[in-house]
């Protein structure tokens, strides 16, 4: 295990973040607050209570969801693609790493950038409502694998993308429209029984679901499935990135 | 000795079809200064990048320090160094901080005292400090080299190193390829600039369309193929060349106030002697005379073009 590697990579990707520590904390704590006070205080003083915990803190899960999962895809995939567009990839293709080493120095630091952004959130939604942890232990962990995995995810779009158009497609297009349909802002139950099916399709639900099961002990879908949910979606997208290095795809010609 | 990179039929087909090295074998030994040279899409940068991991090979084998580039390309590219032909530096960050990140991706741990030694050898020193972005075109090449030597490489792969880069660099180049060169640094470099290869490689080998057409000692092969030119100068100049002198060969040149004379070392004789004769009996009065070799470029080319129908 070349741990040199691992550590340069990790440490010179923290950098880029903390170079512009301002812009990405200052964005998703902004962008929190507005969630707030739109969906919290607008909305929220008409909708009394959803599965008896008060709407303001029953979105704080699905808020922390949808900026970890955004930011973790556009960190990792931004970290990769980066070097391949500006042509420093050469020097990962030509220093004495596998594959392994790459992953985990680019993954482990968009993944810790992620964890700090939920943190952050996290930080800022207790000054607008009070929140009550019911299992900080699972809660964390669920933070630390959706991290991870959807890390994985964005470095797999970031080989994946040929320009920076293609980069933002998938989190555009496929992402955000997930999150927003799996229950962020809402439960499952609130809808129609047709679209509750529908619904089940949706891969996020599930780790919504979970995270949320973590915070007030109630959740969608039972939390064997969420757990479920989470590790094949982790493994799919290890397998994924296997595959790319195996075959070099859009890295090695 | 074993040699320090071995290449053995290294094959590489792109996808499309297009065969960039076809069946490609060469030995260095270490501690020598191999200059590859070859036109443009000959195949140079493919066969570096082949041994360096960036691309892989679609056939053959090769070795670097007795690991195989494949199968043990840990071992193997640990030794290697490589200074790419593109400027590839990452615009926002600082000279020093790439330079650290190089040294720790060939798994080395920070030496302070090496990387300040390579900046200061480099001119780089008092920009350590400043982003990529605001250096010029030859300060990036720079920082390439000094990323490529801050781990310590026993190999050194520097493809057109010197492409666009100023006097003062070049100058600068040498000297750091000589101290490596006295450090036992075997460098493997490609150029366009004839004449860098012709003053500091040992060998040369010539590649075009992703064969090897040889590879030779420098003086060997100057030697050998080198014919050589008499330049004359005359003290008083001439319309054309005498009638007497005809058989020669000659070459009016500079106004006519110079003859030039082809002749090739490798004849029995050289025919000086008699010319020198000739002139004197036609009463022609010399005011210098000069021979020159005929540069690398001139072999290159003639080989070259001897291999394009």
């Amino acid at each position: 295990m070349n741990l040199h590697a691992i550590q340069a990579i990790y440490i010179y990707e923290m950098k880029r973040f903390f170079r512009t520590i301002m812009e990405s904390l200052l964005s998703p704590v902004i962008s929190t607050s507005l969630y707030f006070v739109v969906f919290g205080a607008a909305i929220g003083s008409r909708i009394e209570q959803v599965e008896g915990v008060p709407y303001g803190a029953f979105i704080v899960p699905g808020l922390i969801m949808l900026s970890v999962m955004t930011q973790a895809i556009s960190n990792a995939s931004f970290g990769i693609y980066f070097p391949k567009f500006i042509g420093t990839i050469f020097e990962l293709l030509s220093a004495p790493i596998n594959f392994l080493e790459i992953v985990i120095g680019y993954v482990g630091a968009a993944a810790t950038k992620a964890l700090l952004i939920g943190v952050v959130i996290l930080i800022t939604a207790n000054f607008f409502v009070d929140l009550d942890i019911q299992h900080p232990v699972a809660m964390l962990a669920f933070l630390v694998m959706i991290c991870l995995s959807f890390s994985l995810f964005g470095f797999i779009i970031g080989i994946w993308a040929e320009n920076f158009q293609q980069l933002q497609l998938i989190p555009l297009l496929v992402i955000t429209p997930l999150v927003f349909l799996g229950g962020s802002f809402y439960s499952i139950s609130m809808l129609p029984p047709a679209w509750q099916t529908v619904t089940l399709f949706n891969p996020v639900v599930y780790l919504i679901s979970g995270f949320r099961w973590s915070f007030f002990g109630t959740a969608d879908v039972a939390i064997g499935y969420s757990l479920a949910a989470i590790a094949v979606f982790f493994a799919l997208c290890l397998a994924a990135v296997w595959l790319i290095f195996k075959t070099g795809y859009r890295i090695k010609s | 000795m074993a040699p320090i990179v071995k290449v053995d039929d290294l094959r590489k087909v792109y996808k499309g079809g297009f065969e960039a090295l076809s069946g490609v074998s060469l030995s260095i030994e270490e501690g020598e200064i191999l200059a590859l040279l070859g036109p443009n899409g000959a195949g140079k940068t493919t066969l570096i990048s082949a041994l360096c991991g960036i691309t892989t090979p679609t056939g053959g084998s090769a070795t670097i320090g007795g690991h195989d580039i494949v199968t043990g390309y840990r071992a193997a590219r640990a030794m290697i160094g490589l200074v790419p032909q593109e400027l590839a530096l990452e615009p926002f960050e600082k000279v020093i901080n790439t330079v650290r990140f190089s040294r720790g991706l060939f798994g080395k741990s920070n030496d302070p005292d090496l990387i300040e030694r390579i900046l200061r050898q480099l001119s780089l020193w008092d920009k350590r400090n400043s982003r990529i972005r605001e250096l010029s075109g030859g300060m990036k090449r720079r920082v390439l080299i000094a990323k490529a030597l801050c781990h310590e490489p026993r190999v050194l792969f520097l493809d057109e190193p010197t492409a666009g880069v100023d006097v003062e660099l070049r100058r600068d180049m040498w000297q750091v390829v000589e101290g490596l060169k006295a450090q036992g640094v075997t460098i493997i470099l490609t150029t366009h600039y004839i004449e860098e290869a012709e003053a500091i490689a040992d060998r040369v080998a010539v590649i075009n369309k992703g064969e090897i057409l040889l590879v030779e000692n420098k003086a060997d092969l100057m030697a050998r193929m080198g014919r050589k030119t008499l330049r004359i100068d005359l003290s008083e100049p001439l319309d054309r060349v005498p009638e007497a002198l005809k058989d020669y060969d000659l070459e009016l040149a500079g106004d006519g106030e110079a003859l030039k004379y082809h002749y090739d070392t490798r004849g029995d004789g050289t025919g000086i002697t008699r010319l020198l004769q000739a002139l004197a009996k036609e009463g022609l009065s010399l005011r210098d005379i000069e021979t020159r070799q005929s540069s690398l470029e001139e072999i290159f080319v003639g080989l070259v073009h001897e291999d394009t129908p």
